[in-house]
């Protein structure tokens, strides 16, 4: 089957009921997205699919051939980090950390579509993911850094 | 039992002289494994002074500096998510006058670090960076008295900066050139000037080495090792505690796609396969073949508090101190906590390679050597065949599976040699066969005076022990499980002053008659281990809500009647503190809401932490949420502020899912709390508004370990404020919304 995963288009030999988080991380080699629960009940393999959150421990990979999938490195890198990726960094939100790429691809799918998100829409839309260190305040912190980052790159892009 | 119980002065105990440890001599089976055995370093004068030096005194045990100009930093502690790399090379910078970025640091390493047993018990910065401040102190202190000889100048008359020694008359030499080969192989000596006047680095909030590579997808975790040629492994655990693998038919399995290998010793049954969903794939075939004889007798979950209460115990005197006095009104309650799960958001995970003669292991168990004396045993291996490296897993919060997974990942790899096994366990394998921190139950009666002062406290603690790390090969599943089987190893109790069951289960204040009894529980038919905080968790919220209950009982307000019972400067200081920051005379007596308040200090011998919170309680469904929280903390020298906030941060909020919502379930024979959806825990909707950590700044005292500093009177604080809030006390936890609908009644 041909993945489209972060703008680049991957041939890939697998059982196709493989879900998708085996294919990211043991074909492509990607780190983010994390084997948690594999049941969608935390949220640490967190990616995009077509722009929207989903769980990609349960999520076939076949099912989604013909999608634009997004992970945490599609964003932007150490070099050049994305806004979210800055936010984290700048408001040091993380524990040990592993819960936080799965978080970042959840509030980035919401400030994509909405990117005005209050901070009440912020904390419903973090609900499915969890936190084990107890990091959220700086989660929370972070996405709005991240969304306030963001619509300065907007502004900068209009003008 | 044997032995009659110890009795200590609580002077020897707050003075935390060697007193209780020695006594624990006298107990014969009874007698408690030495701190640094258990735990880690201990509690004595000489660690507070030098810390891990007392184990590694050499000062390249510590700091190496190469002609090449690397230096590097040794630890034998591990980085768990605390932030403990990060401050470890800031103390390093500070003394060794570098800037950050000219450092590496290397952690627990069983072929190149120093053996500082276990990274746990808030113990890192007080041991670790206690001695690699020892050492960069020295070590700079050398490369400077090397260049003195050189260059002729007296040392005193030499300054150094970034890595370098300068002359007054401009000449400038490298460290690296400075050093030779076994200058820095000398013992430290045994005192060194320790805490600058100024800082450059520590005392302020520098930003986490490991943030950005775990925020970009960088290699960051056990778990995104790939070495070549790595294959992945899946073992299937028993259903229950104890059962025997009676047969299974692994013919099909092995002629399933991808499976390389199917590995079974008496009980120990694994697979290894090419692909990682195939090697799941085959493991849930197995599992289906396999049959099992279960014998676990698991008690009746709901009534566990009279469960171990029942147990036969061995009875410690913790503290026995008696004056005279008349009570005029006494008071008696009891506290109960269920089993708690460490629950870490990845399961365990561990990669193995068995090259025929030598096993090299990467894990992120908090106490590399221990585990490779623990694989060696088990493996019939000499402890030098077998390398344990630290890399970082998902957060630690105690005893989780790592250390199992560990052995795991050795068992098969042993059966593939020369091809590296990843083993990562299931989520359902986590949850149900980490060791979970004990069941406990608290009874405590006080009495107070005409005036309204505690003039006798009398407190039982019953609990398990806190301590089943490895050591002994028996502490593992796996050595359980093979057929030449290791006999699990008795558990033992810590000893104070750190404590295990008992630890915090002596009051910081004054009273005039007091006494303190652990009634330890050697059986344990749920396995348990430390939890982060140990049986502080439990003694605080119980030492606190009932510090409240008395208060009530004197009609005084909860923090002056605290004060009042306090004379520890420090301990004050953070209480007012944190009062005052949360605005504690002007709080809100709303009819849904309602404030509580809670102080401790950690095993009262690390930081000090003041409490306060604010809880809402919906009437209707029973849910408590809190709504915001003010800590205050004083941990001596800081070295990271921002990773002391963070630590304080976490704690609160760790301790008010503990507190709110988790509890073990089990049937008769097996652990049901298998999942997220079995065992729920905080998610964001349950998340305070806001949290605020002040930290009371301590230039120049030693370090206090802070980590497990705020579970326990983050827990105490949100029950005094449940009770404020609906005007009854609940002192069973979880204080769920069950328990809280039901005691309002609506």
């Amino acid at each position: 089957m041909k993945l489209n995963v972060n703008g680049q288009l991957h041939e890939i030999v697998s059982d196709p009921r493989t879900p998708l988080l085996y294919v990211l991380r043991d074909d492509l080699k990607l780190n983010a997205a994390k084997f948690g629960c594999g049941l969608g009940q935390c949220g640490a393999c967190t990616v995009l699919i077509d722009g929207e959150a989903v769980f990609s421990c349960i999520t076939p990979a076949a099912l989604i051939a013909d999608k634009k999938i997004t992970t945490l490195e599609g964003l932007g890198t150490l070099a050049q980090p994305s806004p979210i990726q800055r936010a984290f960094i700048e408001e040091q939100a993380a524990q040990c950390g592993y819960c936080i790429p799965g978080m970042m691809m959840r509030a980035q799918a919401l400030l994509q579509k909405k990117p005005q998100a209050n901070d009440d829409e912020i904390r419903a839309a973090l609900e499915p993911n969890l936190c084990r260190c107890g990091t959220q305040m700086r989660i929370l912190r972070a996405v709005g850094r991240a969304r306030a980052l963001m619509a300065t790159a907007q502004a900068g892009d209009r003008t | 039992m044997s032995g009659g119980p110890v009795i200590v002065s609580r002077r020897a105990v707050l003075a935390g002289s060697g007193a209780l440890l020695f006594s624990f001599s006298s107990l014969g089976p009874l007698r408690a494994q030495r701190a640094d055995e258990l735990q880690v370093g201990s509690a004595s004068a000489s660690m507070q002074f030098r810390g891990s030096l007392e184990k590694a005194p050499f000062l390249d045990s510590w700091i190496r500096v190469e002609a090449n100009g690397a230096i590097t930093v040794f630890t034998g502690k591990a980085e768990l998510g605390q932030g403990i790399k990060t401050a470890l090379l800031q103390i390093a910078a500070e003394k060794l006058d570098t800037s950050l970025d000219q450092l590496v640091i290397v952690t627990a390493d069983t072929a190149r670090t120093p053996d500082e047993g276990y990274t746990a018990g808030s113990h890192s910065v007080q041991d670790s960076g206690t001695a690699i401040m020892h050492a960069a102190t020295q070590v700079r202190q050398l490369l400077i008295e090397q260049a003195a000889t050189r260059s002729g100048v007296p040392a005193d008359q030499l300054r150094t900066e970034n890595a370098t020694v300068v002359a007054p008359d401009g000449r400038r030499f490298a460290y690296r050139d400075l050093v030779a080969d076994q200058m820095l192989h000398v013992e430290a000596a045994p005192e060194s000037s320790l805490y600058p006047n100024q800082f450059k680095i520590m005392q302020h909030s520098v930003p986490r080495v490991d943030i950005p590579a775990k925020v970009t997808g960088g290699e960051a975790y056990v778990q995104d090792l790939r070495p070549t040629g790595m294959v992945h492994g899946r073992v299937v655990r028993p259903p229950s505690y104890g059962a025997k693998l009676v047969s299974v038919d692994t013919a099909t399995v092995e002629t399933m796609p991808g499976v390389i290998k199917v590995v079974r010793d008496g009980s120990f049954l694994g697979v290894i396969a090419t692909g990682e969903f195939q090697a799941i794939e085959a493991m849930r075939a197995l599992a289906a073949a396999a049959r099992w004889e279960e014998t676990a007798q698991l008690p009746n979950s709901a009534a566990l508090p009279d469960f171990l209460m029942a147990q036969p115990s061995q009875d410690i005197t913790v503290l026995d101190a008696r004056q005279q006095g008349s009570e005029t009104k006494t008071l008696s309650a009891t506290y109960t906590r269920p089993y708690i799960a460490h629950g870490s958001i990845g399961p365990s995970c561990a990669l193995a390679l068995h090259d025929g003669d030598a096993l090299t292991i990467w894990t992120h168990s908090q106490g590399v050597y221990p585990l490779r004396n623990a694989i060696a045993e088990m493996l019939g291996m000499a402890k030098a065949q077998v390398r344990c490296i630290h890399a970082e897993g998902a957060g630690c919060y105690g005893q989780n599976g790592a250390d199992d997974a560990a052995a795991d990942a050795a068992l098969l790899a042993r059966a593939v040699p020369g091809q590296p096994v990843r083993l990562q366990w299931m989520r359902e394998q986590e949850h149900a066969t980490e060791p979970y921190g004990p069941a406990m139950v608290v009874k405590v009666n006080a009495g107070l005076d005409g005036s309204g002062r505690i003039i006798d406290w009398d407190y039982a603690v019953w609990s398990n022990t806190h301590a089943m790390r490895p050591g002994p090969a028996g502490t593992l599943i796996a050595a359980r499980s093979v057929a030449t089987a290791f006999p699990q190893p008795a558990p033992r109790p810590i000893p104070m002053p750190e404590g295990g069951g008992d630890r915090n289960s002596i009051p910081l204040y004054k009273f005039p008659n007091a006494r303190v009894i652990y009634h330890f529980l050697p059986n344990m038919p749920v396995r348990v281990s430390a939890l982060r905080a140990l049986g502080a968790h439990v003694n605080i919220f119980a030492i606190e809500s009932f510090m409240d209950e008395l208060a009530d009982a004197a009609g005084a307000d909860p923090v002056q009647f605290r004060l009042q019972h306090l004379d520890d400067p420090r301990a004050r200081d953070v209480i007012t503190s944190a009062a005052q920051r949360f605005g504690w005379s002007d709080r809100s007596r709303s009819g849904t809401r309602g404030c509580g308040f809670a102080f401790a200090r950690y095993k009262n011998l690390a930081a000090y932490c003041a409490i306060a919170c604010e809880v809402e309680v919906e009437r209707q469904s029973g849910r408590a949420r809190m709504l915001r929280a003010v800590a205050a903390v004083d941990a001596g020298q800081v070295v990271n502020p921002d990773g002391v906030v963070n630590q304080i941060e976490g704690a609160i909020l760790q301790s008010m899912s503990w507190t709110l919502f988790e509890n073990v379930a089990f049937d008769e024979r097996r652990i049901t709390s298998i999942d997220w959806a079995t065992y729920p825990i905080l998610r964001f909707s349950g998340v305070p508004d806001a949290v605020e950590v002040h930290i009371v700044q301590r230039s120049g005292q030693p370090f206090l370990g802070c980590g497990e500093a705020g579970q326990g009177p983050a827990a105490a604080a949100i029950g005094n404020a449940i009770a404020a809030a609906i005007g009854q006390r609940l002192r069973d936890l979880p204080l769920s919304r069950e328990r809280i609908k039901a005691v309002i009644g609506l």
